[in-house]
């Protein structure tokens, strides 16, 4: 519908004779892959998924301290392969990024959504052979909770105020108020299920859990080795017998793994180079709109940021299609100030769509009683990818308008710490959230941990405890609706792009449709994948 | 002996003091942006972070000079890391690759340059110096991208990376390490041959060494016998540096091949902010950067015993 989603794969080089210096290195790295694989365009998405095989997927962000401790999976390499390939959590968002049960085969809840039932599957088995118990979802989930607890997670559980155990497979979790979306909660990747210990905790230390695959060799900052666990819970799942995770923090060397066959999938490839690797037969591009965005935040309560026109002036001074065509390279898609991803539930697409209009920018600016503006915007290259490119663009759109940009370069190290919610006018990098009240609870009602533009509506806030508390889906829409519209007239966040995963892999590999919630299909690609 | 640990002292204090500085919190970084200030507060205080400075550095040094560089900030509760179990797999991989290179290198740097020395002027020279003006003047991962290009994209010879895994044999070892291996080279040669070749044509204007041509010694004698003894003192030296180098220096050769070595290592704990890796690494490099000079003055003072005897 509205994620732009599948292969993407260019045509041909024409040959030797008429090639431009980027088809030569086109060629260069279609000679190699000839060597390794089959020369025959494979079309691998249409293939029955199949046992067997083994691939090499290639991630970009891990260290020598990652470990096996659910509480600390911060980056993309944990959450895909601790998370997504060793673990099981209660649910899981499958590809339309629904919530569906996982480890629970069911879950149900009162009338007032404050208790939750969970029930778990008959003859669950870790990798070591033991019997999943009632016990070990409750202790993996205290392992977030309490007042000393440092997790990751530990916003998320927050709302928990009771977990306990009914019979041999029901948990049941008493929230401190009703919550239509605990399930996806629930499917939080941190909140895996792994073996308690005889006196409370959970023994992560031996990486032992109940996932599609097994740990074969662990080298934390080099790779993964895992084996397919032949007892796992989803009849004919996994497809691979083998897989590897291999980090590869640099760009090109991940490019050039790819194009010589040493791993089967890279994630995020190089924008600069994508139109070069498009054009090689034996890849496919992936590029999968999530929920990731990127804002310049404004503080509203800081002047001139406080008066609601002079946001409103910035919102329409900005080209954001320009912004995507010249910093993104075109591998982005247009926001409109609101921060709810197309393919999150009950989003909407609030009117007027906020597209760059001069006249309408100096319209609101002399509601605000000014003829001129002068704001700093500060950016560094983390604030999010190209964010100076886009700062600087802006800084030439709003200048049409009689707003003057001073874009500030801010230092890359202790961005989040110094500038972000520190600064008034920032560039943000959003990994998003899977639902619109947990994105809102976190990042824009009053008093949110991550409402960095400070912004208090009243409304807002009655409407988001109403919403989390209702399950009428009519009502539910109408409450979402509204939310989003406020946001997108009052707001501090100028929100200007959703990102896009793009990803490169092998023509080896198969996939259904690729979910667009979290990286890496929803974390779980080594489960969902198969060879063609 | 004694100045090399006032050296390392002086280092210590100053690579304490310059992390003491950095912006940005390991907590936060650690914790990610979904950190609280309660959650900060939890972890710093886990980690001892709320310690005065002074008797942090204290606690630090006594484990150091023990070789215990302490616990690395990923430890969870109950389960500690301890930086040398981090450390240490990294700084074998780094001794491998180095000592690869080093076998490789240093021989061929002496030879060409004593070969160039001997010849100098003549074509060979001339080829000689030319190539590694090259090598010199090409950043390393430019070098290193060249080579991955025609020797593993275009000709697929050798791999693109150089991860290693246990059990694996020795041919493809050498597979895999050729190209960082043959990166690293095309750099130190250069650097070490230049430096032999123009210790040795200083001394060759010497007053004994005029004697000896007098004497009708063959060049290459007068070379090995009467020059290169002399001559050892600023090979030795440059050769150290070289050496340092190779231990302290690659991590671009690293990042580029995927060789999970102590460069890499360092730069990934200074990301997280995880300090005590970073101290650790920095005082591994300081410590090898002047053991290295030490036996270059060393061998210096071996080779040529008027420098033992100053008057």
């Amino acid at each position: 519908m509205t994620n732009e989603q599948g292969s993407q794969s260019g045509d041909a080089p024409k040959g030797f004779a008429t090639s431009t210096r980027r088809q030569f290195i086109g060629w260069a790295g279609l000679l190699a892959l000839g060597a390794s694989l089959s020369p025959l365009d494979v079309r691998a998405a249409q293939s029955a998924p199949r046992q067997g095989g083994s691939v090499r997927f290639a991630i970009n962000d891990g260290t020598p301290a990652d470990s096996f401790d659910p509480a600390t999976w911060q980056s993309s390499y944990q959450q895909v392969i601790f998370g997504g390939t060793l673990c099981n959590a209660l649910t899981e968002l499958d590809a339309t990024g629904a919530a569906v049960p996982d480890l629970a085969e069911s879950f149900s809840s009162s009338a007032d959504l404050k208790v939750w039932t969970f029930t778990l599957r008959p003859g669950l088995k870790f990798h070591d052979g033991a019997a999943v118990t009632v016990n070990d979802v409750i202790e993996s989930y205290r392992h977030h909770m309490g007042p000393a607890s440092s997790s990751a997670a530990k916003a998320v559980v927050e709302s928990i105020v009771d977990i306990k155990a009914d019979g041999d497979r029901n948990v049941i979790f008493t929230l401190s108020g009703g919550n239509v979306d605990f399930p996806y909660l629930a499917a939080d990747c941190h909140l895996v299920v792994m073996p308690a210990k005889a006196g409370g905790g959970i023994d992560w230390t031996r990486g032992i859990a109940t996932g599609p695959y097994s740990i074969e060799d662990n080298q934390p900052g080099v790779g993964v080795r895992m084996k397919r666990n032949p007892d796992y819970h989803k009849p004919g799942q996994p497809y691979f017998d083998k897989v590897e995770f291999v980090n590869i923090i640099d760009v090109a060397a991940r490019t050039n793994a790819l194009l010589t066959g040493e791993i089967d999938y890279m994630v995020d490839a190089d924008i600069k180079t994508l139109k070069m690797l498009a054009q090689n037969p034996d890849i496919e591009i992936s590029k999968v709109s999530g929920l990731r965005h990127f804002s310049f935040s404004m503080n509203t309560t800081v002047a001139p940021f406080d008066n609601p026109h002079v946001r409103m002036a910035l919102k329409y001074a900005i080209d954001r299609d320009d912004i995507i065509n010249k910093a993104f390279l075109g591998n982005a898609k247009t926001a409109n100030d609101d921060p709810v991803a197309p393919q999150i539930a009950f989003a909407v697409n609030p009117l007027p769509v906020h597209s760059y209009n001069i006249e309408k920018a100096k319209e609101h600016l002399t509601k605000a009683g000014l003829t001129t503006l002068t704001v700093d915007l500060s950016v560094a290259e983390t604030a999010f990818p190209n964010a100076i490119d886009a700062a600087l663009l802006f800084k030439d759109h709003a200048a049409k308008a009689g707003i003057e940009i001073n874009v500030v370069r801010e230092a890359d190290d202790g961005y989040w710490d110094n500038v972000w919610q520190h600064k008034p006018f920032v560039g943000v990098d959003w990994l998003g959230k899977p639902t619109c009240d947990s994105l809102f609870t976190t990042a824009y009602a009053s008093g949110a941990p991550w409402n960095d533009t400070a912004w208090k509506n009243k409304r807002f806030d009655e409407l988001l405890v109403k919403g989390r508390a209702e399950s009428d889906k009519a009502t539910r829409q109408e409450i979402y609706g509204e939310m989003q519209q406020i946001l997108h007239d009052d707001g501090g966040a100028l929100v200007l792009a959703y990102a896009l995963f793009i990803d490169a892999m092998s023509k080896k590999i198969a996939h259904g449709p690729i979910g667009n919630m979290l990286q890496c299909d929803n974390f779980r690609m080594a489960e969902r994948w198969w060879l063609a | 002996m004694g100045s090399g640990f006032v050296t390392l002292f002086i280092v210590s204090l100053i690579i304490f003091a310059a992390i003491a500085v950095l912006p940005g919190d390991f907590a936060k970084v650690a914790l990610g942006r979904s950190a609280t200030p309660e959650t900060v507060a939890n972890f710093q205080r886990s980690l001892g972070l709320d310690r005065p400075v002074t008797e942090r550095y204290v606690s630090w040094i006594g484990g150091a000079v023990k070789g215990d560089l302490g616990v690395s900030f990923s430890s969870g509760p109950g389960t500690p890391r301890t930086v040398n179990s981090i450390i240490g797999p990294r700084l074998k991989n780094t001794l491998f690759l180095a000592a690869i290179a080093a076998l490789i290198s240093v021989p061929m740097a002496l030879l060409f340059g004593i070969i160039a020395a001997i010849r100098r002027n003549s074509w060979l020279d001339r080829s000689l110096n030319a190539l590694t003006l090259v090598g010199i003047s090409f950043p390393e991962f430019f070098v290193a991208y060249v080579l991955m290009l025609l020797l593993a994209v275009k000709l697929p010879i050798f791999y693109s990376l150089a991860r290693i895994t246990p059990g694996m044999d020795v041919v493809e070892i050498a597979e895999r390490l050729a190209l960082p291996v043959a990166t690293i080279c095309f750099g130190i040669i250069a650097h070490m041959m230049r430096m032999t070749r123009a210790a040795i044509i200083n001394l060759l204007s010497s007053p004994y060494i005029e004697m000896a041509k007098l004497k009708g010694t063959a060049p290459w004698i007068i070379v090995l016998r009467h020059a290169l003894p002399n001559a050892w003192a600023p090979i030795s030296a440059v050769i150290a540096f070289n050496l340092a180098y190779l231990i302290v220096g690659v991590v671009v050769v690293e990042v580029v091949f995927v060789y999970p070595g102590i460069g890499q290592a360092m730069v990934d704990a200074v990301r997280s902010r995880d300090i005590p890796v970073v101290q650790g690494c920095a005082l591994i490099f300081a410590t090898a950067y002047i053991l290295l000079n030490l036996l270059a003055d060393v061998i210096a003072i071996a080779t040529n015993p008027r420098l033992a005897h100053p008057r």
